[in-house]
């Protein structure tokens, strides 16, 4: 282990350890603990200029609510599982598909559709913008919630790919050549042998896939607009525009947007992190 | 039929690939491989979005070309670009720093690593308020020391590195996470032979335990670089490219140009975009290269 295991060192290191590292973590920390702690402040302490000491009084229910009841923060919210959770089922079926192709089969053009997807993920998205702007519309989906989802299932299939391919080729293929064998049929092979042992890739991609979504906020300000269709975070930047000066309330709203992916990285977050490595450094 | 039949089952491995990756495919081509294509013909035309596309050949490069602006943006990307590159060794040494089994090491890890899982939109806001001139923490701090306060976004010589400072909080969580992994892998013995040869601190890092974190460094360079060249959030929340498109970067001002209230010049927007993409293939291009080799080696 490196750097060498603080517990062979002596006392003095050991306890310094031990206390510089809530330390550092509240300085790392500090601008989401101001913002959490201005979010139950006062209108009145923050007219008072009391922006970073302690709150005089503790308005944790009355902010939030208001932001509820004030704002279309529900809505927003709202909107943005709408998008998230269609985009995360449908890249996952779709990337199951084509990693399973990619990986299983030894075909001509093989190598080349595989890297066709891996350039496409890191291909700046402006590029995609007056295109994908002009395809939605001319479907009939712009301004809502579907010309978002199909965008993300199409461009996640980059990196989706990617992340189920390598997995499937580190599985053991002897499964699927005695299958075969056997007579069993490809798509038998790909149902009942290869998802089955997908399990803990899908976890992974789906955690990694909602925060990816549920942040966007380039596509969501481009392929909608209004209280209908757009998720919380262009929803966060227009309130911003419209609460000016009202920081506990926009702090309260950033909060809020800011959960459900906090949420999921702490209930999931072996996933989560597999996910990142595991699609990234093999 | 029967015929047929025997077709599918002598071929089934030659056609059950393409079967597997039909829909996928189509969906990816649709959206982004076609796109990109139609984004590079739109480059040369003069249109608004709406009315009738005028062909103008390259006067849509060749206007780039005398463009304060563009030459601004582009300026930007780079900083972007270099300053950004400063997550990967903040990263390593925070991942040195955490690579301790203490009670409660866990908790920690999972806190420190908070700033990537949220919004970059909340990234910003939060960054916004301290930088703000009136009450931000930072001229608090500033002023505690005994230096005047500075308006870090509402001053063209420092817009940008504020930004680029709230960027690489994120950033740095996120590099932070693939050394950690990668430090987990380290191989116990050749620690071990380093320290009887005496290797210690700087030393054993350079020589025996970086080179074994190759692969997480690759990550790590590679995907801060995507994120130096997407740079668009942070820009359209924190100043929205101001003060005086002095914060612009490609990206953004790629996307003003577009559709803003400076008018709908998607031609010229779709320009702007080209020369994104080209400096971000030479990067594409370098990490094809180098799977391309891996794939081999693995055949």
């Amino acid at each position: 282990m490196f750097p060498k295991p603080i517990e062979n060192s002596n006392i003095i290191t050991q306890s310094v350890y031990r206390v510089a590292l809530p330390i550092v973590l509240i300085i790392w920390l500090l601008p989401l603990i101001a913002v959490a702690l201005t979010s139950v402040r006062s209108g009145g302490d923050l007219f008072a200029g009391n922006y970073w000491g302690w709150p005089t009084s503790f308005n944790l229910l009355e902010n939030y609510t208001s932001v509820f009841e004030n704002t279309p923060l529900a809505k927003y919210m709202w909107n943005s599982f709408r998008v998230t959770i269609p985009t995360v089922l449908g890249t996952v079926a779709l990337s199951c598909m084509t990693g399973f192709a990619l990986a299983v089969y030894n075909f001509k053009g093989n190598l080349l559709i595989f890297f066709m997807f891996i350039a496409g993920n890191f291909v700046p998205f402006q590029i995609l913008m007056v295109p994908v702007r002009d395809l939605s519309v001319q479907m009939g989906v712009y301004n809502s919630v579907w010309a978002l989802i199909l965008f993300h299932i199409a461009f996640q299939a980059g990196f989706c790919t990617l992340f189920m391919r390598n997995f499937i080729k580190a599985l053991p293929r002897e499964l699927i050549e005695a299958a075969r064998v056997e007579g069993v049929s490809e798509f038998q092979i790909f149902w009942y042998i290869v998802i089955p042992l997908m399990k803990p890739a899908i976890a992974a991609l789906s955690v990694l896939i909602f925060t990816f979504i549920w942040n966007d906020y380039f596509w969501a300000t481009v392929l909608t607009q209004g209280v209908d269709s757009q998720p919380i975070t262009a929803g966060l930047h227009s309130l911003n525009g419209q609460w000016i000066s009202q920081w506990h309330l926009v702090s309260a709203g950033s909060i809020v947007a800011a959960l459900p992916p906090v949420i999921m990285f702490f209930t999931m977050q072996k996933h989560f992190i597999a996910g990142l490595t595991l699609g990234a450094v093999k | 039929m029967i015929n047929m039949n025997s077709y599918l089952k002598k071929n089934k491995l030659k056609i059950a690939p393409w079967l597997f990756m039909a829909p996928g495919l189509f969906m990816f081509i649709t959206y982004v491989i076609w796109p990109i294509v139609g984004s590079i013909n739109i480059s040369f035309y003069e249109w608004d979005g709406l009315g009738e596309k005028t062909w103008i050949g390259i006067s849509n490069y060749i206007e780039l070309f005398d463009d304060e602006a563009f030459y601004k943006s582009l300026k930007n990307n780079f900083i972007w670009l270099i300053l950004y590159m400063l997550a990967v060794p903040f990263g390593l040494f925070m991942a040195l720093f955490l690579n301790q089994s203490v009670r409660g090491i866990r908790i920690y890890k999972s806190m420190f690593f908070f700033p990537f899982v949220i919004s970059q939109v909340v990234v910003g806001l939060v960054f916004s308020w301290f930088y703000d001139p009136n009450f931000g923490l930072l001229n608090i701090i500033i002023e505690f020391f005994g230096g005047t306060g500075i308006a870090v976004l509402a001053d063209e010589r420092y817009v940008t590195y504020g930004i680029i400072a709230a960027g690489l909080w994120p950033q740095t969580a996120y590099c932070m996470i693939l050394y950690l992994t990668g430090l987990n892998s380290v191989d116990a013995e050749q620690i071990e032979a380093g320290r009887l040869d005496n290797a210690k601190g700087w030393k054993m890092l350079w020589y025996i335990i970086l080179p074994q974190l190759k692969p997480a460094t690759f990550i790590a360079v590679v995907v801060t670089v995507i994120g130096a060249l997407r740079s668009f959030d942070m820009v359209s929340i924190m100043t929205a490219g101001g003060p005086w498109g002095s914060s612009r970067v490609l990206a953004y001002y790629m996307y003003e140009k577009s559709f803003s209230e400076y008018g709908f010049r998607m031609g010229y927007g779709a320009a702007i975009a080209v020369i994104l993409f080209l400096i971000m293939m030479v990067y594409i291009t370098f990490f094809l290269l180098k799977m391309y080799r891996d794939e081999k080696a693995n055949q």
